[in-house]
């Protein structure tokens, strides 16, 4: 076990390593001078000059790379070139509404999804199964952020339940600030759903064909029984590594859903820094969430090789 | 008890067929519209004409028209074309690439190649796609090339992972051990033997990936990433209707509905054409 935690931890580590070249080389090949851009169309030429220079951006690449993997292990990832406080502060500020709402979406597709998937394995082939899988296909194809204008125009325009968008903060209180993330959540979560409840019902029918649910059956019980006592337990594995793959489906879906719903987190940070070439801002954000993705990864891999042995040999 | 096992086993064949004719008829429809869109349409979707705008639809204009007086029916066909066309290249790269680096990691199974490739693929897919597209078109600039690129490199690793996968199996058989008795090279040996084999395989991960292309595109040009104005895209259309949507809740059903009917359809149809291709699903099916 000890082994296979290493290797997956340095193969963890690589894969950080080589994201945070393959972001500064994309960010390198963005085209304008972040100084310039900043300091407006009609600066004086020596004073864009100077701010490069506070900057650094006139230093090789090589040193500026180095300075910034330096700075993200130490937590410093520098001043906004917009904004003028440090990276660090606006993220903190964002990830208050951004991981909130992934996992209340997170949450809400895992109690959506399995009751529908159990449902529709323990009917298989029946009425309530074509049903069930009727409704998840449709669930996947329809795009989140329609979706998600469909509830606002439903929920908020027409019966007014919800405000169309917005957040109060976690300032007003938790409950108002919930309702503000729940039909965000709704519809971040509903194409989420449908694919787990697909992956719950073919893991449950998979395992139900086993030979020791064959042997639970023979020794009396019921075919209910067997699929509770035995079989789901077992067919909650690859639903739990689809949950965490669906992690980072739902932070880089909550990119657009929070611009639908004008909601102030990462995903509306990127997009603004993007639009104004705050390219540190960029480059921190990205960073963070692949590090959040891998580390998600990295630990459903270990839960997995925890609960099934075979799966330390080698992977 | 028997019975009912055969009757749910033909109610599963049946369905299995019906979920291809349905989706196939589904993705021929807008396949067609697209095509039909490139000689004909019903209206100019370039032109403005402000008398005619917001129109509920109606004989003149079958879906109605937005806040400009463009007609929907003429802005969907033109849109189905930019959909289509992105996600159909972006899968042609994914394709192009991923099952050439897939075959040869599989033929030079464990060595530095093989490493290599799979590494790549791992860091790519470390990347939430959603944001790695963004940044793409973000650096290089929003529109309908760049929308390509950024979702065909997504395609890459699916497909290398698929084509490694079926091909290792393939490559311990007995007809490979015979054309390599023969003298003929993994790179031949690849092509002839191996690539044939995964044919089913690859097709219906295309036809899933497309898919999947197709909502990748809307949400790019949803957030104003993808295809530029004028060139009409239904993820451009739906954000141009979220404002109007109180008023005229039509512009943003009619777009919607498009993508839903389009990614269904080839839903639909991937999954009839597993079932169909993939004899281990379907013996297990009569077992």
């Amino acid at each position: 076990m000890l082994t296979y935690l290493l290797q997956r931890l340095a193969s963890l580590v690589l894969t950080l390593a080589a994201a945070t070249i393959v972001i500064f080389v994309m960010i390198e090949m963005v085209p304008g001078d972040p100084a310039a851009f900043m300091m407006g169309m009609n600066a004086d030429p020596e004073a864009v000059g100077a701010l490069r220079d506070q900057l650094g951006l006139d230093q090789p690449a090589a040193v500026r790379y180095l300075d910034w993997v330096k700075g993200l292990v130490a937590g410093d990832f520098g001043v906004s070139y917009t904004y003028k406080v440090p990276v660090f502060e606006l993220i903190a500020d964002r990830i208050g509404i951004s991981l909130p709402l992934t996992l209340y979406a997170l949450v809400l597709s895992t109690l959506i999804a399995i009751p529908a998937g159990v449902f529709a394995a323990s009917r298989r082939n029946g009425a309530a199964d074509v049903s069930v899988m009727g409704v998840t296909q449709l669930g996947i194809a329809i795009p989140n952020f329609w979706f998600a204008m469909l509830l606002v125009f439903v929920f908020a325009i027409t019966l007014r339940w919800f405000s169309a968008g917005g957040f109060p903060g976690w300032d007003a209180g938790f409950l108002p600030a919930m309702k503000a993330l729940t039909l965000p959540a709704i519809a971040l979560a509903l194409p989420q759903a449908s694919i787990l409840a697909r992956v719950m019902r073919s893991a449950l029918i998979d395992t139900m064909g086993e030979d020791y649910v064959r042997t639970a059956r023979a020794k009396g019980l019921t075919a209910r029984q067997a699929l509770w006592r035995h079989a789901l337990r077992n067919a909650l594995i690859p639903v739990l590594t689809i949950i965490g793959l669906q992690f980072s489906f739902l932070l880089a879906g909550a990119i657009i859903i929070e611009n639908v719903f004008f909601l102030p987190g990462l995903g509306r940070l990127v997009f603004q820094a993007i639009t104004q070439r705050d390219l540190i801002v960029v480059k921190s954000v990205v960073i963070l969430l692949v590090f959040a993705v891998t580390v998600v990864t990295f630990l459903v891999d270990m839960a997995y090789a925890a609960v099934d042995p075979r799966l330390r040999r080698g992977g | 008890m028997d019975r009912t096992r055969d009757e749910r086993r033909r109610w599963g064949a049946a369905r299995t067929t019906r979920s291809f004719l349905v989706g196939g008829a589904l993705t021929l429809t807008f396949l067609s519209a697209a095509l039909l869109s490139l000689v004909w349409r019903p209206y100019d979707v370039t032109r403005l004409d402000v008398a005619s705008r917001l129109l509920a639809p109606s004989a003149d204009h079958w879906l109605g028209t937005d806040q400009y007086g463009r007609d929907l029916l003429a802005m969907v066909m033109v849109g189905a074309r930019t959909s289509i066309a992105v996600a159909l290249i972006a899968v042609g790269v994914g394709v192009l690439f991923g099952v050439p680096l897939g075959l040869s990691a599989a033929a030079r199974r464990g060595g530095w190649l093989d490493e290599f490739i799979m590494r790549g693929n791992d860091l790519i897919f470390a990347f939430p796609a959603l944001l790695l597209a963004i940044m793409i078109t973000a650096v290089f600039g929003p529109g309908a090339v760049n929308a390509i690129i950024a979702i065909g490199i997504f395609n890459i690793p699916v497909f290398a992972r698929l084509s490694r996968g079926g091909a290792l199996s393939l490559w311990t058989r007995d007809f490979v051990l015979a054309a390599r008795v023969a003298g003929k090279g993994p790179a031949r040996i690849s092509a002839e033997h191996i690539l044939p084999n995964i044919m089913n395989l690859l097709i219906v991960q295309a036809t899933i990936q497309f898919s999947l292309g197709i909502l990748a595109e809307a949400g790019l040009s949803y957030i104003g990433l993808g295809a530029q104005p004028p060139l009409p895209s239904w993820g451009r259309m739906l954000a141009e209707a979220q404002t109007m949507i109180s008023l005229a809740p039509h512009l943003a059903l009619v777009p919607g509905l498009a993508i839903v009917l389009t990614v269904l359809g080839l839903n639909l149809m991937g999954d009839g054409l597993r079932d169909m291709l993939d004899p281990r699903l379907r013996r297990e099916r009569r077992a």
